[in-house]
């Protein structure tokens, strides 16, 4: 009975990872016909038409993060405290209800897709602000289902065991959930709008959900290397002192044109250039306790959760922070704010980090499910980590090149008119990028294949070296 | 013997510092968004009465012209409502029939901004479009696009801009610019007259100068022909 030895918890993170992969997929596929929508305009259109697909494709990316980043959790969570999930049975229901309401927002999204403009839309079909499209209705059921989450961390860690990256998630869930609420209002004021959107999508993705996966990455770096805790969790303060420190402020890089006052663009320049400094942080520390366990003559006890978690640090590193400085001062985010640049910047970093931290934890969950004490990198795994992490890369590149000729031609030459914008689309260095996108989009859509087969198969496809020490190690 | 660990490499500090930093951001955060939300609320007919510039003006904005010009004292183009005085700013006098009307009350302007609002929404604007720049970036930004000068060539032709706007918005296949159409999402014409409206009055945003240059250097490369 190899399940037996998880905690009920951990079994329900395995549910969650499942959804996970599941949108992960949706994700690819419809942002694979939004790639195609831009070099072949007609195609699916009046069906699926690029809006559709490209909330889709964003949607499903924000949640199948979420799906996953509260997978991970409940499979540290019992493993850190010592104890099994306070109030597991509740969590369990949380999930199908959770499950259910997202396959309905999807299926709205896809088949009803827009509403009159009246309130009612805004409650049961969309809401129409990027990321955070899903209905009112949905908002409040994510709400529930994100007290139940929060109830089950701070009930088990209270009884259990307050270990550092327990203490680090239980306040930075806290501020994770209460920020949703700031999305969760409409006003005819577009600006005022956007400036609470922003305190959603960008205390997410450059604050809480940083320091999220600090604390996570702390974690899987004690489960495949041994690295010593109290090393891992004073990096882990520091990473936070240095994330907020630098993310919290830094939001006002979203608030240089929207009008807002000036004082933005000062603030909001120095403190997003800082952000890049923690993600070097995690780069170096990664780094350097695998250097030092190597040295020590220890083995890596998950090689491809480790492996991923390398391509994290560097990619949040790249994606993150080189391309999100490259475009971060107000002087130059003038021309490129709302080209392409974003674009390119999001992809790589969305991919470098949380999508490579997720694929991680989900690499634990599936050696924790099949109880091996080493889980090696198999051919398939090696070709999924290889097709998706060049893939993206090069998506980001060509997505780069689109965005200095959009920068150029629409705002450098033509003033972002309608006229620029066209001229500038059909510009054959700015079509080369997007076809070299759908390209590496596909090199990304084989590595999810790669991925998905891996994932299923690995625990079996190990050298015979780790199941003979584990027979060993049973007879013992 | 016994060497008193240092203070760089003790948790505590380090816990205590992540708390501090934390808190005190937050705070400097809350104290600044008070202060944007105070500069930020939509103005009121009586500002434009008094001649009052608001970084967000009045839904009334719609009873006058609205241009975007430079200002020199800041640096970049401001918007320009009811005709610029010889200092760069707005005179809020000239005015500009909307739909063969200049005399809507704030009511009735707000009531439009309101429904124009949430059409945009309703429609999923925002995910093939840029607003203020935020959005997708599959079709034009509409910032100023109030102001674009391919509405002035049509205007002509329908009587007004307005009128050419909302003609495109209720069925934009017919009136395709680009190969990338925009589809026909179900405009009504009541609909597309209050997302014309909420074009003009979001074309008087002040957005610190986004987007810069708007419209002024139009075939730039043909600039010496």
């Amino acid at each position: 009975m190899q399940g037996s030895r998880l905690y009920e918890g951990q079994k329900l993170a395995l549910k969650y990872f499942f959804v996970a992969v599941v949108l992960f997929g949706a994700q690819l596929l419809f942002g694979l016909l939004a790639a195609i929508q831009f070099l072949y305009p007609d195609f699916l259109f009046g069906v699926l038409d690029f809006s559709i697909n490209r909330i889709v494709h964003i949607n499903a990316l924000v949640v199948w993060l979420l799906y996953a980043m509260i997978g991970a959790v409940y499979w540290l969570l019992p493993d850190e405290a010592g104890i099994e999930v306070v109030g597991v049975k509740l969590a369990n229901l949380a999930f199908y209800i959770l499950t259910a309401a997202v396959a309905v927002v999807v299926l709205v999204y896809l088949f009803i897709q827009v509403g009159p403009g009246k309130e009612s839309t805004i409650w049961f079909i969309t809401e129409g602000r990027e990321y955070i499209e899903a209905p009112r209705w949905a908002d409040i059921g994510i709400v529930a289902v994100v007290l139940v989450f929060l109830y089950n961390v701070y009930a088990t860690v209270m009884k259990g065991k307050h270990t550092g990256i327990l203490v680090v998630l239980m306040a930075d869930l806290i501020a994770l959930a209460g920020l949703y609420l700031a999305g969760m209002f409409y006003t005819d004021n577009i600006a005022i709008d956007q400036f609470w959107w922003w305190w959603v999508v960008h205390l997410w993705v450059e604050a809480t959900w940083e320091v999220y996966v600090a604390a996570v990455g702390g974690y899987i770096l004690i489960k495949t290397l041994n690295a010593n805790r109290k090393v891992v969790e004073m990096w882990l303060w520091i990473e936070v002192a240095m994330m907020f420190g630098s993310g919290i402020l830094g939001l006002g890089h979203h608030y240089f044109w929207i009008g807002t006052p000036e004082y933005w663009w000062e603030i909001g320049a120095l403190f997003s250039a800082l952000e890049p400094v923690p993600l070097v942080g995690l780069f170096v520390h990664v780094l350097y306790d695998w250097g030092k366990e190597r040295g020590k003559g220890n083995t890596i006890k998950n090689v491809p959760a480790f492996a991923w978690l390398t391509v994290e640090t560097f990619g949040n590193f790249l994606g993150a922070g080189v391309w999100g400085f490259m475009h971060t001062l107000p002087q130059i985010n003038l021309y490129t704010h709302g080209t392409q640049w974003p674009a390119a910047h999001g992809h790589l970093a969305f991919f470098g980090a949380y999508v490579a931290i997720m694929i991680s934890a989900i690499y634990l969950g599936i050696q924790g499910k099949a109880g091996l004490k080493e889980l090696k990198m198999t051919k398939a795994g090696w070709w999924a980590i290889t097709l998706i992490t060049v893939g993206v890369l090069l998506m980001t590149v060509a997505l780069t090149i689109s965005a200095y000729v959009q920068t150029m031609v629409e705002r450098g030459m033509y003033g972002a008119t309608w006229e620029g914008f066209f001229v500038a689309q059909a510009d054959v260095w700015f079509t080369q990028g997007m076809g070299w996108r759908l390209f590496s989009g596909l090199m990304v859509i084989a590595g999810y294949g790669f991925l998905v087969y891996d994932l299923l198969t690995c625990d079996k496809k190990q050298p015979a070296e780790v199941y003979e020490e584990e027979a060993a190690a049973a007879t013992a | 013997m016994d060497k008193k660990p240092s203070v760089w490499s003790s948790n505590r500090f380090w816990r205590r510092s992540a708390t501090w930093v934390t808190g005190v951001s937050a705070v400097l955060l809350i104290f600044l968004t008070m202060d944007s939300m105070s500069q930020m609320t939509m103005g009121t007919a009586k500002d434009i009465e008094n001649k009052v510039a608001k970084r967000i003006p009045s839904p009334v904005v719609i009873n006058y012209k609205i241009d975007y010009q430079l200002n020199r004292k800041r640096g970049h183009e401001v918007p320009i409502i009811g005709g610029m005085d010889a200092n760069g700013n707005s005179k809020y006098e000239e005015k500009e029939k909307f739909f063969g009307r200049d005399d809507y009350s704030e009511k009735e302007a707000s009531e439009l901004i309101h429904k124009g609002k949430l059409t945009i929404q309703a429609k999923n604007c925002m995910d093939c479009h840029t607003l203020l720049g935020n959005g997708a970036y599959y079709a034009p930004d509409l910032t100023k696009a109030w102001l674009d000068p391919t509405w002035n060539t049509l205007a002509a032709a329908y009587g007004g801009k307005e009128y050419a706007i909302a003609a495109f918005l209720q069925n934009p296949p017919a009136m395709a610019m680009h190969e990338r159409k925009m589809p026909n999402l179900g405009i009504t014409k009541d609909e597309a007259k209050a997302v014309v409206a909420y074009l003009k009055f979001m074309a008087a945003i002040d957005t610190n100068g986004f987007p810069r240059n708007f419209g002024k250097i139009k075939g730039a490369v043909d600039a010496r022909k």
